[in-house]
């Protein structure tokens, strides 16, 4: 009855350390300065941006993944073309993040080195307009990390971001999209 | 009992498993301190110069016209058979200081500028809750050829503090100290002292509406030709690497030594000039030409 009693609390406890500390369930992994780098091509102008803080969290244990990340730290080598970003296209003001939210697809085999090929499927959030997206990526487990790379291309009529005639052919009407993140154990 | 504790401890498992991933990566969100961008369109609010400035590698071609006196009749078509004009170039050193040189019709003026930002309004958890910009600038009146070469400048500093109130409003206070080594009406004090307080408000994403007002204080009005206080209202119009500001005012230069120490017109009588600043960006940043390395 004793030992019953104190395997009871123990027990207890553990759920009740599940409850006050998620992060650290097991299955989570994450970063706070993965890459998210897009890129708009013409003959007239080439954009590029980087945001190096992005952040990403997955869990093994269920497959769900989120990504999210602060549209005013992409970013650009020209500061007036990141002010027109911020301003005029993506409007930070009003919509300051972009954010995926989903599930692998296919999991791989976490506790396996390899490279995979994967997708996830769920809602990916540009200037306060959602689509349910399925994005392909590969990830690579390694040494107890996951990084995750994915290429993807956005059209700007998608999420109703605005581009005036006058500067309609400078850029591009599909965006490129890439992103690097590293994940490690919580 | 133990079957029961386990139940608790695996539904709160579940719970959390279902939990929003993307709640918790907002929480623990690491951006401290983001910049305000874009206080104002241009580097000026209407005549006075406002807390941006240009961006690195950037220069600003302006041409700025003000026409005739509205009052000046039909026969002058309201002012617009008159025009004076400055002709600028100003360009960013680093995204925080630039440097500009420009040439005004009126007084046949030179003057040079440099402006610095020392504070950006951001926010987040260490917020700063204005920007604060240095401006200084040096004027040289050559249209008077008997003049002394040192009689012919005039030198002005700004403190220009400016917040940015939502995406709409911005507000500026810009303290200015204005000295003459030569004033042009006998009399006149070599030193003045003014505030200026501007604004602009957000109509769209690419017009504002801007305006301006000067107090100028003059300790003694012995002034032969009565001087007022400058006062303008304007459109800002952007597209791209332009920006159009359309205005009406009553001053009729447009560097500091003339709207601020040298109005001459009065709203009341009608002495308005209608003016505009057309405001042209050029990058001369090499990388935006190349592709992007990735």
């Amino acid at each position: 009855m004793k030992a019953l009693f104190i395997r009871m609390v123990l027990v207890t406890l553990l759920g009740m350390t599940l409850h006050s500390v998620p992060l650290s369930a097991q299955g989570m992994f994450s970063t706070s300065s993965g890459v998210t780098t897009f890129s708009s091509v013409t003959p007239l102008e080439n954009v590029f941006a980087e945001n190096k803080k992005s952040q990403a969290i997955l869990n093994t244990a269920t497959g769900e993944i989120a990504i999210r990340m602060n549209m005013r730290e992409f970013n650009f080598p020209n500061k007036l073309m990141q002010e027109h970003f911020n301003e005029n296209y993506i409007e930070s003001a009003k919509y300051p993040t972009a954010t995926f939210s989903g599930k692998v697809d296919k999991a791989p085999d976490y506790a396996k080195d390899g490279e995979y090929d994967v997708s996830a499927t769920g809602k990916f959030t540009v200037h306060g307009v959602t689509k349910v997206r399925t994005i392909p990526g590969k990830m690579r487990i390694e040494g107890g990390k996951i990084s995750i790379s994915s290429a993807f291309e956005v059209p700007l009529t998608d999420h109703k971001i605005e581009v005036p005639q006058v500067v309609f052919v400078k850029i591009a009407q599909v965006i490129s999209v890439k992103a690097n993140y590293t994940l490690v154990a919580k | 009992m133990l079957r029961l504790a386990l139940l608790l401890m695996c539904s709160s498992a579940v719970a959390y498993a279902q939990d929003d991933l993307l709640n918790q990566l907002s929480k623990q969100d690491s951006a401290q301190k983001i910049p305000v961008d874009a206080t104002f369109k241009s580097t000026r609010v209407v005549n006075g110069h406002s807390v941006e400035t240009m961006k690195k590698k950037h220069m600003d071609f302006r041409i700025s016209h003000r026409f005739g006196r509205l009052n000046s009749g039909a026969y002058n078509f309201f002012g617009l058979d008159q025009a004076t004009m400055r002709m600028g170039f100003e360009y960013g050193l680093t995204d925080n200081f630039m440097i500009g040189v420009g040439r005004s019709t009126s007084q046949k003026a030179y003057d040079f500028l440099g402006k610095y930002k020392v504070l950006k309004q951001s926010t987040g958890a260490r917020s700063v809750p204005v920007s604060v910009t240095l401006f200084g600038s040096m004027a040289i009146a050559t249209v008077n050829k008997e003049l002394e070469f040192q009689d012919k400048l005039t030198y002005t500093a700004q403190v220009l503090i400016a917040r940015k109130f939502g995406e709409r409003l911005s507000l500026q206070l810009s303290p200015t100290f204005l000295h003459r080594n030569h004033p042009d009406v006998l009399g006149d004090e070599n030193t003045l002292l003014a505030v200026g307080i501007g604004g602009r408000f957000k109509l769209s994403k690419r017009v504002s509406l801007n305006g301006e007002y000067f107090y100028t204080a003059r300790e003694k009005n012995t002034v032969t030709a009565r001087y007022y206080d400058s006062m303008s209202f304007g459109v800002d119009i952007e597209t791209g690497g332009h920006v159009f500001q359309l205005h009406f005012t009553n001053s009729l230069g447009m560097i500091e030594k003339q709207f601020i120490g040298e109005t001459a017109g009065t709203w009341g009588k009608g002495d308005i000039h209608y003016g505009f600043n057309l405001s042209r960006t050029f990058s001369f940043d090499k990388k935006n030409k190349r592709q992007p390395a990735n």
